[in-house]
């Protein structure tokens, strides 16, 4: 019987019952409709962005500090992971035995954990910067509400030695001193972030997108010459010791490249570990300290008159009185010379000689001539807290502060622009810019400041100073030509020269094709010995010769003992 | 016409299971990618903490130390010198 026919059908239902269940059903119907379409077009974000949250997850990924390498690769500065180990302290209730634990793993005080845990706060460090290796036992523990986090510690290998040219980083991991701030923003890695989905083992099985790609911080390579580094380090700690000097710098420039080879300052720290730092230690001096350069500054004097034309290498001038009266100040000379020529003003060092050339120029000329080499304004190396010394207008000078200016009173200089200076003696007459970082192409030519024959009639006076008859005959080296200045300046304290000293020496080698610049600084030896030439050209002597041989450097003399004669005194 | 569907809905379900089995293929290749990855970084680490060990034995301190106290080693003086021409 086909269902049609079925006689149920032919009941009749009342008209008014039959239309109400019809609009039940159509209502129900509409509301199911309405409910579908509010959630998939009102509703379709929300959802979706709850759906995406029970599998799709957004992980970080970090990125490391980049390295700091000396000129031939060796590490200077490396961040390697460690772990931080944090706390909820509401959910942290720890019975007594296990706060023992934990407070054994991280080296803490009990006390000191039960403080820490005692805050209001939802969040707190119990301790940074801990090795993963005692961090896994933590875990191991799996204590309740105790957590840990990973980040970067930074490493310095070669510790003291280097500390003040490549500084240090925070907790934080950016740069706070030296290189490390200098160059931060190169080193320094942008964390990026993607998204994946995991499954309900916590494992990734597709790989949705990169939100942005990490980048890793950039290496960078200083021009430091890690041996010749420690050599200047290790002779100034020396010579510190010996001379028990307040501080000290020392400075190695590659005459070719403009490089720095080294820039060692003392009193040093470990930059390892900087629980107990003082303001004194942290200083760069070579870059942040000036100071009155004294004797070491004559040469230059001695340049200008060259280079005017007014004087000749041997032109005499009058020095048998020892003494020079400008106004109402008198300058002196440490003890009475003959007459002397020009190159033998530079080799003894005679205030009074010096003074005469200078007072023969007008102070715009020689105003002119410090400026060019780079005096009165800072060397922009991008090094934190450099500064530029004093070197007043050329209108302000009063002729006897333009005297005393040639000798080195009356201005300040940093051991760094100093020892730039010495650059143009040591090539033929030209600057080219210092460099902290490796030079691959260093420039053939630079800004020329002198003609190529004052540079060398300069080098040979220069070379004299350091010949039994000079002040510095314990600047020599076997094997090689030097030639240098020693300097031996009053310092001032309280707006008077005290008997207080910097003794000081810059230097090349080897003079007939120079390769280095060493400068040294040695602030207040307070020993029996305070000129430059006893104090400081022997460390000179030991950083040349030990930055010479290590650089292969061929030797522009015949090997013989030296002749060790009584260092010349020069005017202070 | 019967036919005709049956042979369609049978090469559905093997595309279905197709798409199945490629999928989890893809899942276990991630997986092992990521594994990978993280292989990469630990041996990066590792690299970081080896060049770090590498220059605290080299330090220089060290060295000269050794040099000088145990293997009795000096910079010879200027009479034990030669220095040889290089031949051009």
């Amino acid at each position: 019987m086909k269902f049609a026919r079925s006689p149920i059908l032919n009941q009749r239902l009342s008209p008014g019952r039959s239309r109400l269940v019809v609009l039940a059903l159509l209502g129900s119907f509409l509301v199911l409709a309405g409910r579908s379409f509010y959630l998939q077009v009102f509703q379709t974000d929300f959802l979706q962005k709850k759906g995406e949250s029970r599998y799709e997850r957004v992980i970080e990924l970090s990125a490391t500090r980049g390295r700091i390498l000396d000129r031939h690769g060796d590490v200077l500065a490396i961040s390697t992971p460690v772990k931080a180990v944090w706390a909820i302290p509401e959910d942290a209730r720890l019975s007594p035995a296990q706060l023992r634990r934990l407070a054994g793993l991280l080296e803490m005080d009990v006390r000191e954990l039960n403080r820490k845990l005692a805050t209001e706060k939802e969040f707190v460090f119990l301790k940074r910067q801990i090795p993963p290796d005692v961090v896994e036992k933590i875990a191991a523990l799996s204590l309740p509400g105790i957590h840990d986090q990973r980040e970067y510690r930074r490493y310095y290998p070669s510790g003291d030695a280097m500390a003040h040219v490549i500084g240090f980083t925070g907790v934080e991991d950016a740069g706070q001193e030296g290189v490390e701030l200098a160059l931060n923003d190169l080193l320094i890695g942008k964390p990026g972030s993607r998204r994946v989905i995991k499954d309900r083992r916590g494992q990734i099985v597709e790989d949705v997108e990169s939100i942005r790609a990490p980048q890793e911080g950039k290496d960078v390579t200083l021009a430091l010459d890690a041996k010749i580094q420690y050599l200047a380090h290790s002779q100034l700690k020396k010579a510190m010791q010996e001379h028990k000097a307040k501080a000290g710098g020392v400075v190695v420039l590659d005459a070719k490249t403009g490089e720095v080879l080294a820039l060692a300052n003392a009193p040093t720290y470990n930059p390892n570990n900087r629980v107990k730092l003082v303001g004194a230690q942290l200083r760069n001096r070579a870059f942040t300290d000036t100071f009155e350069p004294g004797s070491t500054f004559k040469p230059f004097t001695a340049a200008l008159a060259l280079e005017k034309g007014k004087y000749h290498f041997n032109t005499r001038i009058d020095t048998s009185s020892g003494r020079l009266t400008i106004g109402s100040a008198t300058i002196h000379d440490a003890h009475k010379h003959e007459d002397l020529t020009l190159a033998e003003v530079v080799q003894k060092s005679s205030n009074v000689g010096v003074a005469k050339v200078a007072l023969s120029f007008p102070p715009d000329e020689m105003w002119q001539m410090y400026s060019s080499l780079g005096f009165g304004a800072p060397l922009k190396l991008g090094f934190p807290g450099e500064v530029g010394g004093r070197l007043r207008p050329a209108k302000s000078w009063k002729p006897i502060e333009q005297a005393t200016m040639s000798y080195g009173h009356g201005i300040s200089v940093t051991l760094m622009q100093l020892a730039r200076a010495y650059l143009a003696f040591a090539r033929d007459g030209d600057l080219i810019p210092v460099s902290l970082t490796r030079v691959e192409t260093p420039p053939r030519t630079g800004t020329p400041v002198f003609s190529g024959q004052t540079a060398r009639e300069v080098r040979s006076m220069l070379e004299m100073a350091v010949q039994p008859g000079g002040t510095a005959p314990k600047a020599q080296i076997p094997g090689y030509r030097v030639a240098g200045k020693t300097g031996t300046a009053h310092k001032l304290d309280g707006g008077t020269y005290a008997a207080k000293y910097v003794a000081s020496f810059i230097g090349f080698a080897p003079a007939s094709d120079p390769r280095l610049v060493v400068a040294v600084m040695i602030d207040e030896p307070a020993g029996k010995q305070y000129y430059g030439g006893d104090v400081a050209a022997p460390v000179f002597a030991e950083i040349m010769s030990g930055a010479l041989r290590t650089l292969g450097v061929p030797q522009d003399l015949p090997l013989k003992p030296l002749i060790m004669a009584e260092a010349v005194k020069e005017g202070v | 016409m019967l036919r005709v569907n049956l042979l369609l809905l049978l090469v559905a379900v093997l595309c279905a299971l197709g798409t199945v089995s490629a999928n989890h293929r893809a899942r276990k290749l991630v997986a092992e990618y990521e594994r990978e990855q993280n292989r990469m970084r630990e041996l990066d680490v590792e690299w970081g903490q080896l060049q770090l060990e590498q220059s605290t034995w080299a330090n220089h301190t060290r060295i000269e130390q050794i040099a000088r106290d145990k293997l009795g080693m000096r910079v010879p003086p200027p009479g034990q010198v030669v220095a040889l021409e290089s031949a051009k």
